[in-house]
C-alpha cells in the first residue's frame, strides 16, 4: 500500500464514520422527547454532515478519479463502506442513543484532540474545527447519561441495557490495520490502541456518577475495516441513498 | 468584462456588504468569516471558512458572493472553502458584537474559551442587560447559537457561543 492509498482510506474512514452517525441522528428529527434535545440531536446531525463533506471532499480529490463528496455518499454500497460499526446501529430509545453518542464522542474528543497535530495539513485543519463541535456532544451525552443512569427505576435499567447492548461495539475504534501503521509512522494518523486507557477512564467516570456498571471482558464486534458491517447499515444507505440511486444526479 | 484591472481591496469592498443570511445585521467580513480575495488576470477566487462545519448558510453566502461578483461584471470568479485557521468568535468585530446585542442575540463573551462550559455561566441578557440568565438548551436554532431565558426580565434570547 502506498502513502497515497493509505491517505484515500484513512480520510474515507473519517469521513464515512461522520456521514452515518449524522444520518443516524437526523433520524430523531421531530421525534425528540421533547424540543431542546430534538434540537440537540439535529444540531449534532448537522455538525456531524459538515464534517463529513469535509473529509469525503478531501478523500475524492486523493483518489482523483473524478469522485466528489456526493458521489462518495451516495454510490458506495455498503462493502465499500469503513466506519465503526457502531456508528450504524440503530438509535433505540432516546437513553440508547445518549449512550452511543457518549462512547463515540469521547473517543473522537481523543482523536481529534491528537489528530490537531497531524502532519496533513487538510485533516489537522478540520480536526482542529470539529475538536470544538465534539467537545459539545460529549458533555451533551456524559450529562444524559448520568441523569438517566442515576435517575428513575426505569431510566437506569434503560441505560444500564443499553451499555450493555452497545458494549461489544465499542472496542472496534481503536483498531488498528496497515493504513493505521503507515500513517501513524508517517506522523499523519494517531496510534488509536494509545487512547483507549483515557477513553475507558472517562467513560468509568461517567458510570460512576451514573450509577452504571461497567460490563465485564466480553466478545467484541469487529470487521468494518474490511468493510464488513451489521445488518443495519445496508437498511440505512437504502433510505439515505435512495433518491440518488433512483435518479442519478438529481438537483435540489 | 470589467475594463480596468480588478484589485483585491476593490473586491474586498464589494464583499464586506454580503449580510450573514442567518444573522442579517452583521456582515460576513465583520463575522470573520471572509479571509482572502486572490486575484489572477481576470480571475478572482475569494476564500471563505466555516463557523461551524455543517453550517447551511455557507451555500447561501458562497451563491451570493458569485452572484454579487457576477452583478460587478466579474465573469471567473470562484470561492473556496478553508479550514486553516479554524474560525473563532475571536474574529468578530466589536463593533458586530455590538449590533449582534441589539439585534436580541447575546454576543460571544469573548477570548479564545479555553473553556466554553465556563463561558456559558456568564451571559448577559441583550435586553436589560442583567447577568441573571440561564440555559434553556445549549442548542439553538442554529449550530453557533444555544437557548437562554433572563430572570429578571423574563424574556428569551439566543446567545452566539463562543467558538
Amino acid at each position: 500500500m502506498t502513502r497515497e492509498e493509505a491517505l484515500f482510506k484513512y480520510t474515507l474512514r473519517l469521513g464515512d464514520n461522520a456521514l452515518i452517525l449524522s444520518q443516524r441522528l437526523s433520524e430523531w428529527c421531530s421525534y425528540g422527547p421533547i424540543l431542546e434535545e430534538d434540537l440537540a440531536m439535529t444540531n449534532f446531525a448537522l455538525d456531524l454532515i459538515g464534517r463529513a463533506q469535509a473529509f469525503l471532499g478531501y478523500a475524492a480529490q486523493l483518489e482523483g478519479i473524478g469522485n466528489t463528496e456526493d458521489t462518495l455518499a451516495f454510490r458506495r454500497s455498503e462493502r465499500q463502506y469503513y466506519n465503526n460499526q457502531i456508528a450504524e446501529l440503530p438509535n433505540g430509545d432516546f437513553g440508547h442513543t445518549m449512550v452511543r453518542q457518549l462512547f463515540i464522542s469521547s473517543f473522537e474528543q481523543l482523536l481529534f484532540s491528537q489528530l490537531r497535530n497531524s502532519k496533513d495539513e487538510t485533516i489537522a485543519a478540520v480536526a482542529a474545527k470539529t475538536l470544538k463541535e465534539v467537545k459539545y456532544h460529549a458533555s451533551h451525552a456524559g450529562d444524559w447519561v448520568i441523569r438517566l443512569g442515576d435517575g428513575t427505576d426505569e431510566s437506569s435499567r434503560r441505560v444500564q441495557q443499553a451499555v450493555n447492548a452497545i458494549w461489544p461495539y465499542t472496542a472496534e475504534q481503536f483498531e488498528m490495520d496497515e493504513v493505521d501503521s503507515l500513517l501513524v509512522a508517517e506522523g499523519i494518523a494517531v496510534d488509536l490502541q494509545s487512547l483507549y486507557a483515557d477513553w475507558k477512564n472517562h467513560i468509568a467516570a461517567v458510570f460512576a456518577e451514573a450509577k452504571i456498571a461497567m460490563p465485564g471482558e466480553c466478545y467484541m464486534q469487529t470487521g468494518s475495516r474490511q468493510g464488513i458491517h451489521t445488518e443495519h447499515l445496508g437498511h440505512l444507505l437504502s433510505e439515505m441513498q435512495y433518491l440518488q440511486r433512483a435518479y442519478p444526479d438529481a438537483k435540489w | 468584462m470589467v475594463t480596468t484591472a480588478l484589485t483585491k481591496e476593490q473586491v474586498l469592498g464589494w464583499l464586506s456588504e454580503i449580510a450573514d443570511p442567518e444573522i442579517p445585521v452583521v456582515s460576513i467580513q465583520e463575522m470573520g468569516m471572509l479571509r482572502d480575495v486572490n486575484i489572477t488576470g481576470d480571475a478572482c477566487e475569494v476564500l471563505l471558512t466555516p463557523t461551524y462545519t455543517g453550517c447551511p448558510a455557507m451555500g447561501i453566502i458562497e451563491a451570493d458572493i458569485k452572484a454579487l461578483l457576477h452583478e460587478k461584471g466579474v465573469a471567473n470568479a470562484t470561492v473556496k472553502m478553508i479550514y486553516q485557521p479554524a474560525w473563532t468568535t475571536d474574529w468578530m468585530t466589536d463593533e458586530a458584537k455590538e449590533k449582534m446585542r441589539r439585534y436580541g442575540i447575546s454576543p460571544p463573551v469573548h477570548s479564545g474559551c479555553g473553556d466554553i462550559f465556563k463561558a456559558e455561566q456568564h451571559v448577559s441578557c441583550p435586553k436589560c442587560g442583567s447577568e441573571d440568565t440561564a440555559v434553556v438548551s445549549r442548542f439553538g436554532s442554529t449550530a453557533c447559537k444555544a437557548l437562554y431565558k433572563c430572570n429578571t426580565c423574563h424574556e428569551p434570547f439566543e446567545y452566539f457561543k463562543c467558538h
